[in-house]
């Protein structure tokens, strides 16, 4: 029993006050993401968004979150109760712990692991079972019929992401998160990867089922899809649990592709800025892109959404590592092998 | 030419031309200024023809003008209007009871069209919505109290409409 003395209990607290550290900002800047996509949305549409409560309604998600959570909980008489409670859990807290892994600035890292890229892949994929167990506990044929659209769209974008990953891989030569960053100290890799920095972002809409991908939740043909019969706080677990799922997305794309916390020039000025700045104007930049192309396009089909994962997506990736990692070899490029 | 003309193609579709132009739009939208008003604090212009709540109109001495010729009760096309009649005591024809269901009301106008006397008007009230059914059935009482409250409205609308 020598695990338990005073230095790990030391370390426990200092390892959950770090997660609450992580998490609250989190969460507030989840309610704002709402806000700030209808803020967007709005003024694409010539309209002014949201404006009531509070000054420029920056109070909005604080009212919706009072109005979800004083709403009643309605349970379908023949949904399966166990399960339809747990599966927003599983989709919010998921999306949650995958942040576990990503370091906001050099060094600020919950847990800085040595196969952080790969835990993230897990986590963005384990999501899924939170979908697939509200469409089923539901049973309702809406809510089962969003799952498994949503199941099968994750799992065919999800195969190109891996692609895309593995060709950052190869460039860095460690599944670290941190390492990836420092590795684009010179030159970020969206400029010599830039397609798949492309294949990545839209695949990112992808597995975070946002339009013009978010053929789950289709209001047209499948009323709200897996979460049709959810309300109040389950309903908002969903809600948050997808937005915490877009800011990791976009925490990503940073991380893999635009140098984390790095500034974009090598300037006195630039480099006195702390990380985290840097860090979330690029998240933020890329959280703005998912809310603008939402207001710019139609759905796609679901045909068409599967012809581009897997006829598109998938080859162009493909051929994309095979030819980085010829690249790498013929001029000698390959990391960690010296 | 036509072969130059299939690359330029794939170019574009390789580098997502057109979603990029639309994306281009939409932020061009952002930055104009929206066109919404701000409704409840600002309200949009109304026509003097604009076809609103019910109010039944005095004449300048307070003497209802309604004489209960049940033109309009008769014209109705919705049948919301009902209207009993019998002489006062000073031996004038006026209505005992003028009730108009809003909630069977379509608001054409015919009413107002038909009223012999200028007596039963739409209003530029839009905003009457209640929490209950029952209160939208009006009577009497509550036409002339909109007449009253709306005269200075009203009349100068008559007055532009002829």
């Amino acid at each position: 029993m020598n695990f338990i003395n005073l230095d790990s209990l030391y370390l426990l607290g200092f390892i959950i006050f770090k997660i609450f550290i992580l998490v609250f900002p989190l969460l507030l800047i989840v309610a704002f993401l709402t806000y700030a996509e209808r803020k967007v949305i709005a003024a694409a549409q010539l309209r002014k968004g949201p404006n009531v409560v509070g000054i420029w309604g920056l109070l909005q998600p604080l009212a919706d979150g009072i109005k979800l959570f004083s709403k009643e909980s309605i349970f379908p008489s023949v949904s399966s109760k166990l399960v339809f409670i747990i599966a927003p859990m599983v989709a919010f807290s998921l999306s949650i712990a995958a942040w576990a892994v990503i370091p906001v600035a050099d060094g600020w890292v919950i847990s800085n692991i040595n196969v952080g890229i790969l835990y993230l892949f897990a986590i963005s994929s384990l999501s899924v079972y939170g979908i697939i167990m509200a469409g089923w506990a539901s049973n309702s044929k809406y809510a089962f019929m969003g799952a498994m659209r949503s199941a099968a769209q994750m799992v065919s974008y999800e195969v190109s992401m891996g692609l895309v990953i593995v060709c950052v891989l190869l460039c860095v030569g460690s599944l670290n998160l941190n390492n990836i960053v420092i590795a684009q100290e010179k030159t970020w890799f969206v400029f010599p990867l830039f397609p798949m920095f492309v294949i990545f972002i839209i695949s990112a809409l992808a597995e975070t089922n946002r339009a013009p991908f978010d053929l789950p939740e289709d209001e047209s043909s499948l009323v709200a899809g897996y979460f049709t019969e959810y309300s109040s706080m389950l309903f908002a677990m969903f809600f948050l649990g997808e937005y915490a799922a877009m800011i990791l997305m976009s925490a990503m794309t940073t991380i893999l592709f635009l140098g984390g916390w790095l500034p974009p020039f090598d300037f006195v000025i630039f480099n006195n800025l702390p990380g985290l700045f840097w860090f979330s104007l690029k998240t933020s930049f890329l959280l703005f892109l998912f809310l603008w192309i939402r207001a710019t396009f139609p759905r796609f089909r679901y045909d068409q959404l599967m012809r581009i994962g897997w006829k598109v997506f998938l080859p162009i990736s493909l051929a994309w590592v095979v030819i980085t990692s010829g690249f790498l070899i013929v001029f000698d490029l390959l990391p960690g092998v010296k | 030419m036509k072969f130059m003309k299939k690359i330029f193609k794939y170019l574009k579709f390789f580098f997502l031309a057109e979603l990029l132009l639309g994306l281009l739009l939409t932020l061009k939208y952002m930055l104009k200024k929206p066109v919404t008003i701000n409704y409840p604090y600002e309200k949009g212009p109304l026509s003097p023809r604009f076809r609103g709540e019910h109010a039944l109109r005095r004449y300048p001495n307070g003497e209802e003008r309604c004489i209960a010729c049940k033109l309009c009760e008769a014209v109705c096309p919705a049948q919301a209007i009902t209207i009993e009649a019998e002489p006062r005591q000073d031996g004038i024809r006026r209505t005992t009871r003028y009730d108009i269901d809003m909630t069977k009301c379509i608001y054409c106008g015919l009413c107002e069209e038909s009223c012999p006397v200028d007596a039963i008007v739409q209003g530029p009230n839009y905003e009457f919505a209640t929490e209950t059914r029952s209160e939208l059935f009006y009577n009497k009482e509550k036409l002339l109290d909109n007449g009253d409250r709306w005269e200075h409205v009203l009349s100068n609308n008559l007055k532009l409409k002829k």
